[in-house]
C-alpha cells in the first residue's frame, strides 16, 4: 500500500500492517481505512506518536454506503495543531452488530459527536459513557440519515423527555 | 461560664441546604440562541451543567441528500444567520475540491471580501448582543447599527441582506456593483466610528470587565482536547487561524494579524473578536483594491460541469438552451469520492466533508459545526461558577443554533 507522501500514512503502515485495510490521497486528503476493531489503538498511535501529534479530533461522523458490506462507514478528521497536517482515518461498521468501541477516552470531544452519530445512524459506540440521543429526542423511533429511513416520514414532535 | 448564643454563631451555623435544579430555557431571554441548561445549583454557585441542544435540528444532511449539488447552497445560507456567506465559501470550496476547479481570481477577490464582511457583521452581533445581556443596551444599538451597515454592503454585492445566497460552485451569482467600492468605503468609515464609541463606552468600563474577566477560562489543553476552535482557542493562547495556516481563496495575498489572548477567560474573547473586527476591515480594503487593480473579468469558472450558459445563447441556440435545461433540472455530475474542506469561520473551523458516488446528488454533506463542538465544553467553564457567569461565556461562546443543530 502507498503512503502518498504522507507521514502519518507511512507511520501507519509501518506500525499497523495487518490493520490499515487501504490508503488514498484523493484530493489531497491523505486517508487510510483501518480495521474497525483496532480503530482506539490506531486512533491513539496517531495522537500520541511523536513525530506525529495529531491532537485534535476536528471531527467524526459516519456515512452509510447502503448495499455496500461493511454498511456505514465512521469517519475521523484529525489535525495535528503543532504540525500542521491531517488525516482521515475510516473504519468499517456492519449493519448487525452495528458498534464500533469509542473514541471518548482519547478525546473528550468525541462526547457529543459519538451521540450524533448514534443519534442519526444508529451505530453504537462501545464504552461510551453516556449514549444519549442529541438532535433528536428519546421518543423518536429510527435513525433518519440512514439511506433506508424514508425523508417524507413524518413523526410527532415530542420534547425531550427530561 | 456558659456559652451565650450569639448571632455570629447562628451566622456561623451550617445550614441544611440542598442542591437545586433551574431549567433555562429553551427561549430565555439572556441567551440569544434556542437551547436548554439544566443547571445543578448550590445557592447560586453552578454545581454541573447539562445541555440539550437540537431544537432548531431541522435535517440539514438529509435535505442536501435530496437535491442536487447546487440545491444545497441556500440551505448553508441558514446555518448562521450572521455570517451565511461563510457557510456558502465552505460548501463551495468542499465540491470545488472534488471537482478539482479553480475559480477565477476575481471571483475569489470577491470571495474574500464578502467572507469578511460576513465575520464582521458576526463579531458586531456577538459583542453587540453580549452588552445587550448584560442590562447595557446603548453598546447594542452601536454593534447593530455598525451591522446594519455591513448588511446593507450584503445588499448591495448580493441583493439579500440576511440569506445572501452568493456563491455559486465554481464562482459567484455575479460581480459587485460599480458603485459597491465607494459605498463599502464609507461605510468602513462609518462603521470604524461606531467601533471607537462601542470601545470607549465598553472595554474599560468596571462593569462589564467585572462580569467577563476570570469568568469562563478554559485553558489551552481542554481547548485541545475538546477540539474548540476560533477566538475561544485563540484567547487561550493558540494562534491557529485556518486562513493563516491552510489559506484558501485569497489569504495568503492579503495581510492580516492572528490576535490571541493569554488566559482564555470571557475577557480575551472580546478583545480578541474586537481585534478580528479591525482585521477584517483590513482586509476587505485590501480586497477592494486588488478588485480595482484586476478591472473586469470573468467571476465564474469556465468549465462545462458548472458553466451556466449566457442568456441571450440560451434564448437563440439550441445546444445553449440544452445545456441550460440540464444544469437547472439536473445540476452537475460530481466525480465519486470523498472531501474534507475547512475554513475559518467567525466561531472557529467551519468543515465540510462531502461524499460523491459520481451522481447528481450529493451522498452525503456533512457540516463540521464549529457551534457544536465550541458548546460542548461549556460546563467545563462554569463549574464552581455563579450562576450569572453562565450569560456572558454564553454569549462568547457564540452558540447559534442553525449551525449547531442543523
Amino acid at each position: 500500500m502507498e503512503d502518498f507522501g504522507s507521514p502519518a500514512l507511512r507511520r501507519l503502515l509501518e506500525a499497523f500492517p495487518g490493520a490499515v485495510l487501504a490508503t488514498h490521497a484523493q484530493c489531497g486528503d491523505a486517508t487510510a481505512l483501518v480495521d474497525a476493531g483496532r480503530v482506539v489503538e490506531i486512533l491513539r498511535f496517531l495522537r500520541d506518536e511523536r513525530g506525529l501529534e495529531f491532537e485534535m479530533l476536528m471531527d467524526l461522523t459516519a456515512v452509510d454506503h447502503l448495499g455496500r458490506a461493511p454498511r456505514f462507514e465512521v469517519v475521523y478528521h484529525l489535525y495535528s495543531l503543532s504540525r500542521n497536517q491531517r488525516v482521515r482515518v475510516k473504519a468499517g461498521v456492519p449493519e448487525s452488530p452495528c458498534q464500533i468501541d469509542s473514541a471518548v477516552a482519547l478525546w473528550p470531544a468525541a462526547d457529543w459527536m459519538e451521540r450524533e452519530v448514534w443519534d442519526l445512524y444508529g451505530i453504537r459506540f462501545r464504552n461510551h459513557p453516556d449514549l444519549r440521543r442529541i438532535l433528536l429526542y428519546e421518543e423518536f423511533e429510527g435513525h433518519p440519515l440512514r439511506k433506508d429511513y424514508p425523508k417524507e416520514r413524518r413523526q410527532p414532535l415530542v420534547g425531550p423527555g427530561n | 461560664m456558659a456559652h451565650v448564643r450569639t448571632l455570629d454563631d447562628d451566622l456561623e451555623k451550617d445550614l441544611h441546604t440542598e442542591h437545586q435544579i433551574l431549567n433555562m430555557g429553551p427561549s430565555h431571554p439572556a441567551t440569544h440562541g434556542t437551547v436548554k441548561f439544566l443547571i445543578e445549583l448550590d445557592g447560586e454557585t453552578i454545581v454541573d451543567l447539562d445541555i440539550a441542544v437540537g431544537y432548531l435540528h431541522r435535517g440539514f444532511e438529509k435535505e442536501c441528500e435530496s437535491g442536487t449539488w447546487y440545491q444545497a447552497i441556500p440551505y448553508t445560507d441558514r446555518l448562521n444567520y450572521n455570517s451565511a456567506i461563510l457557510a456558502n465559501i465552505g460548501y463551495c470550496l468542499a465540491v470545488e475540491k472534488l471537482l478539482a476547479l479553480e475559480t477565477p481570481e476575481r471571483c475569489q477577490w470577491l470571495r474574500t471580501l464578502a467572507g469578511e464582511l460576513s465575520r464582521l457583521a458576526d463579531h458586531l452581533t456577538r459583542c453587540g448582543a453580549a452588552c445587550l445581556e448584560l442590562q447595557a443596551m446603548t453598546p447594542f444599538l452601536f454593534g447593530i447599527e455598525a451591522r446594519e451597515l455591513t448588511w446593507d454592503l450584503m445588499e448591495m454585492l448580493c441583493g439579500a441582506r440576511v440569506t445572501s445566497n452568493y456563491l455559486r460552485i465554481g464562482g459567484v451569482k455575479h460581480d459587485m456593483p460599480p458603485a459597491f467600492p465607494g459605498v463599502c468605503r464609507e461605510n468602513i468609515a462609518k462603521i470604524r466610528g461606531l467601533l471607537r464609541d462601542y470601545d470607549e463606552v465598553v472595554t474599560r468600563n468596571r462593569l462589564f470587565v467585572d462580569r467577563l474577566r476570570g469568568t469562563g477560562v478554559l485553558s489551552k489543553q481542554d481547548c485541545i482536547r475538546y477540539a474548540v476552535t476560533g477566538p475561544i482557542l485563540r484567547a487561550a493562547g493558540v494562534p491557529l487561524d485556518v486562513r493563516k495556516d491552510e489559506p484558501y481563496l485569497k489569504y495568503a495575498e492579503v495581510d492580516f494579524d492572528v490576535p490571541i489572548g493569554e488566559v482564555g477567560d470571557n475577557y480575551d474573547r472580546y478583545l480578541v473578536c474586537v481585534e478580528e473586527m479591525q482585521q477584517s476591515l483590513r482586509i476587505v480594503e485590501q480586497c477592494l483594491a486588488q478588485l480595482e487593480r484586476l478591472g473586469p473579468g470573468p467571476v465564474n469558472v469556465d468549465d462545462p460541469r458548472v458553466r451556466w450558459p449566457a442568456k441571450g445563447r440560451v434564448f437563440n441556440a439550441m445546444e445553449e438552451l440544452i445545456q441550460q435545461f440540464k444544469a437547472v433540472t439536473e445540476g452537475p455530475l460530481v466525480p465519486p469520492g470523498e472531501a474534507y474542506h475547512a475554513i475559518e469561520s467567525a466561531n472557529g473551523e467551519l468543515g465540510f466533508y462531502v461524499v460523491s458516488d459520481g451522481t447528481a446528488v450529493p451522498w452525503k454533506v456533512r457540516c463540521r459545526p464549529p457551534s457544536f463542538v465550541n458548546l460542548q465544553p461549556m460546563p467545563l467553564m462554569l463549574r464552581g461558577a455563579m450562576l450569572a457567569d453562565l450569560i456572558p461565556t454564553f454569549d462568547f461562546i457564540n452558540m447559534i443554533g442553525g449551525e449547531c443543530d442543523r
